[in-house]
């Protein structure tokens, strides 16, 4: 059995933690203090390391020890059921991987590229501070949690602690977090394959590999994981590199050319069939490949960046951080805490958190390495992202990062704004560098995936192939974000759909049978419009879309992120454990404040920018006077753009709604606990305890 | 300090349960020791049954990160 302390006392231990915080010091040092020269990715990457280092062996063993008290003597739910299925006790490295893998997703690629706006210092110090003080508390504490309680869901926990109307907003909050998640992230893969045959052919290719992968683990050679990966890898490398071929051939390339509208119907076409078919046939088998990618591309470009050691080329603060910035609009506070959703704080986590991970976990004491471990991990491929976005030019970070209602849509025109802007490029620079990654244009090519593709593809062509390898880098990294994002989508789609059919069931009860498959089709039409209306208004927004959606992202998934810290509050307290409540406490109040401030402001704010409300006013006022306004064409564009506002507008509101509503009902949770001597909360395993009956 | 066969034995390990399928040798001996009289499912039928299981939404599976 692993004790906690870890080798206390030892002079040499004290002068090696003393040695990293110096370095760590020194490396932040160099990291925030530099202007106008650039500096070394390789700083960030040490100065991020030391925090980790010092946040694991510090913070994380205080947390452990004292707020929560873990118990290694204490039976976990894994040898309590042990059934060698969903109950198995496993090594802590081996459930760190499945932990990980299972959190990581694309929030921490996309988040930090556009937080690079405002340079790359305001996203480092929020990814840094987030996650040591935020996320990987709320992961550890909801992992520590669910393991006590027999490795029950965050739902089922919220309802049993805080009552059953703070459990029904809870879900509530899920479902509306999975719409926004899922548009948003088909918004990034519509924008990263428009007008790109490459990529658009190497994705489509994915799903007849995925099919053929899944009827051969399935029924060919049943469950040979690792040949059919192998072979699944091998058809993927190949179609992307016949992806060359087919954007150069004039005839075939037009084959794979695609609007932004009509990528958007396919890909909802895509998750409605998607979510009906059998799990073997796709979702499974294309699941397995964009683990694997995902792990292994994480580490490529981990290795990429150490090796090569490229210079960050944006400033470290930008003159964006006054809120006109063209990626995203709105100011520092509360906007960059909100784009930076997942690197560093990510409700979904508490999902994951309390899902598979505390049924396999071997001692309550590797709460600590999984929990708050794979979420500094996590972290780190948010920094590697910041470094990803921050190499490029500035001038071609805004280019492709800025929407065309601002920069127009020629390289000249393009390149005449962004050097106005401050960052000098030329429009010679722009079409160089679409042409080394093969493709036609590179501007607006926004949300964050492409952006980061092309930092990849120069890093990672630094250390294989030089620039001939560009345009394969590149669409590698596409089609990996790609291929992962459409599994979320698929997998998203199932939960949403699951959700609707337990929420309408409750009214008609029929309408529960999950094995029925017209309930099935019709629940998945349900939650493919609710997602797929919010992917097109994106899609033909002149802002570009991710203007829109991103920050209404960020908001829900920072709530849901706020509803797991109130209940690891409440639970403290119900522990008796007031005393340490502040280590939830503090970044419960910080994201209620962030999300709050941001909500308010996309509701109400007056500037049509930021505001839902003020931009639909602009547009009926200018309706009402007969005028038709950028980027509406005609009097019902117009109208469309009004009743989107509103509908975002109500979004946000809702939003900010549960978040009130939490807060309260937390408030009225920690009140009765701290009416009373005794502990109020039910916990499982304890050996000592004494039943108490009644007590929820 | 595991050796090389113990880690590479661990990698494997991670890479299957990244996918949602825990080790068969475990559920073998776990079942053995203590559901001799039942019915044991072979490697073909545990992994379509966990295939399954991982996407089972009704029963608590989440998928799909962000």
């Amino acid at each position: 059995m692993n004790a906690l302390i870890t080798g206390r006392n030892g002079v040499q231990t004290k002068l090696l933690w003393a040695g990293i915080a110096a370095l760590g010091a020194v490396s932040f040092g160099i990291v925030a203090l530099n202007r106008g020269e650039t500096i070394s990715a390789a700083w960030l990457v040490i100065a991020a390391l030391c925090v980790y280092f010092i946040a694991f062996r510090f913070y994380a063993l205080f947390i452990a020890e004292k707020v929560l008290g873990v118990d290694p003597g204490r039976q976990t739910p894994a040898y309590r059921h042990n059934d060698a299925l969903d109950y198995v006790p496993t090594n802590r490295y081996v459930l760190f991987g499945h932990h990980f893998a299972a959190i990581a997703g694309a929030g921490p690629l996309v988040g930090p590229v556009l937080a690079a706006q405002m340079g790359y210092l305001p996203g480092t110090l929020w990814i840094l501070t987030g996650v040591v003080f935020a996320g990987a508390v709320q992961d550890m504490t909801v992992l520590f949690l669910s393991t006590r309680r027999d490795g029950r869901s965050l739902g089922d926990m919220v309802r049993s602690e805080m009552g059953p109307v703070a459990g029904a907003i809870a879900l509530i909050g899920v479902l509306l977090i999975m719409m926004i998640l899922l548009a948003v992230l088909a918004l990034v893969v519509v924008k990263a394959l428009m007008g790109s045959p490459w990529g658009t052919f190497a994705v489509f290719c994915t799903i007849p590999i995925a099919i053929f992968m899944g009827v051969y683990a399935r029924f060919i050679r049943v469950g040979r994981i690792a040949e059919m990966s192998a072979i699944g890898v091998v058809l993927l490398l190949a179609s992307l590199i016949y992806g060359k071929t087919v954007s150069e051939d004039p005839q075939l390339a037009a084959l794979f050319d695609f609007r932004g509208e009509t990528l958007a119907l396919i890909i909802i076409g895509y998750g409605f069939v998607a979510s009906v078919l059998p799990v073997w046939l796709l979702l499974a088998p294309r699941d397995y490949l964009s683990t694997f990618l995902k792990i292994g591309t994480m580490a490529l470009l981990a290795i990429g960046i150490l090796f090569v050691q490229p210079d960050l080329k944006m400033p470290s603060v930008t003159r964006f951080i006054d809120g006109t910035g063209p990626v995203w609009s709105g100011s520092l506070f509360p906007f960059l805490f909100i784009t930076i959703a997942c690197g560093a704080v990510s409700g979904f986590h508490s999902l994951i958190s309390s899902g598979t991970t505390p049924k396999m976990l071997e001692n309550e004491n590797q709460v600590r390495m999984i929990g708050y471990g794979a979420m500094l991990t996590e972290s780190f491929v948010a920094i590697m992202a910041l470094i990803g976005a921050t190499v490029l030019e500035p001038g071609v970070y805004f280019v492709m990062n800025s929407p065309a209602g601002l920069i127009g849509t020629t390289a000249a025109q393009a390149a005449q704004v962004v050097t106005g802007w401050g960052f000098s490029i030329t429009p010679d620079m722009i079409s160089q560098v679409a042409q080394d990654v093969g493709e036609k244009t590179l501007l607006s090519r926004t949300g964050g995936a492409p952006t980061l593709a092309v930092g990849m593809a120069s890093i990672l062509s630094g250390m294989f192939g030089g620039r001939a390898m560009m345009g394969i880098w590149y669409h590698f990294a596409i089609l990996f974000e790609a291929l992962f994002i459409l599994t979320t989508v698929d997998a998203g789609t199932r939960v949403a759909r699951f959700m609707i059919q337990d929420m309408v069931g409750s009214v008609i009860p029929s309408f529960k049978r999950t094995e029925s498959w017209s309930n099935n089709v019709i629940g998945s039409a349900i939650a493919v419009a609710a997602w797929g209306y919010f992917l097109y208004q994106g899609v033909i927004d002149p802002m570009g879309g991710i203007n829109t959606l991103w920050p209404l992202f960020g908001i829900s998934n920072q709530m849901l992120a706020g509803i797991a810290l109130i209940l690891c509050t409440v639970v403290l307290f119900k522990m008796k454990r007031e005393r340490y409540a502040w280590v939830t406490i503090v970044p419960t109040v910080w994201l209620l404040v962030c999300t709050l401030t941001a909500g308010f402001e996309k509701v109400f704010s007056s500037t049509p920018a930021i505001g839902f409300v003020s931009h639909a006013w602009r547009f009926s006022d200018a309706l009402s006077a007969g005028k038709i306004l950028a980027p509406a064409k005609t009097v019902e564009e117009m109208q469309r753009v009004i009743v989107n506002d509103y509908v975002d507008a109500t979004l946000a509101a809702l939003f900010i709604a549960a978040v009130l509503a939490m807060a309260v009902y937390g408030m009225i949770g920690i009140g009765r606990a701290l009416g009373t001597q005794r502990v109020t909360t039910a916990e499982v395993g304890d050996v000592d305890a004494v039943a108490e009956p009644g007590h929820a | 300090m595991p050796d090389l066969r113990t880690l590479g034995a661990w990698a494997v390990q991670t890479a299957r349960l990244m996918i949602g399928i825990p080790d068969y040798q475990v559920y073998l001996e776990h079942r053995q020791t203590f559901h001799p009289d039942e019915p044991i499912m072979t490697y073909e039928e545990f992994f379509r049954e966990r295939q399954d299981a991982r996407y089972a939404v009704a029963r608590g599976r989440l998928r799909g990160c962000c």
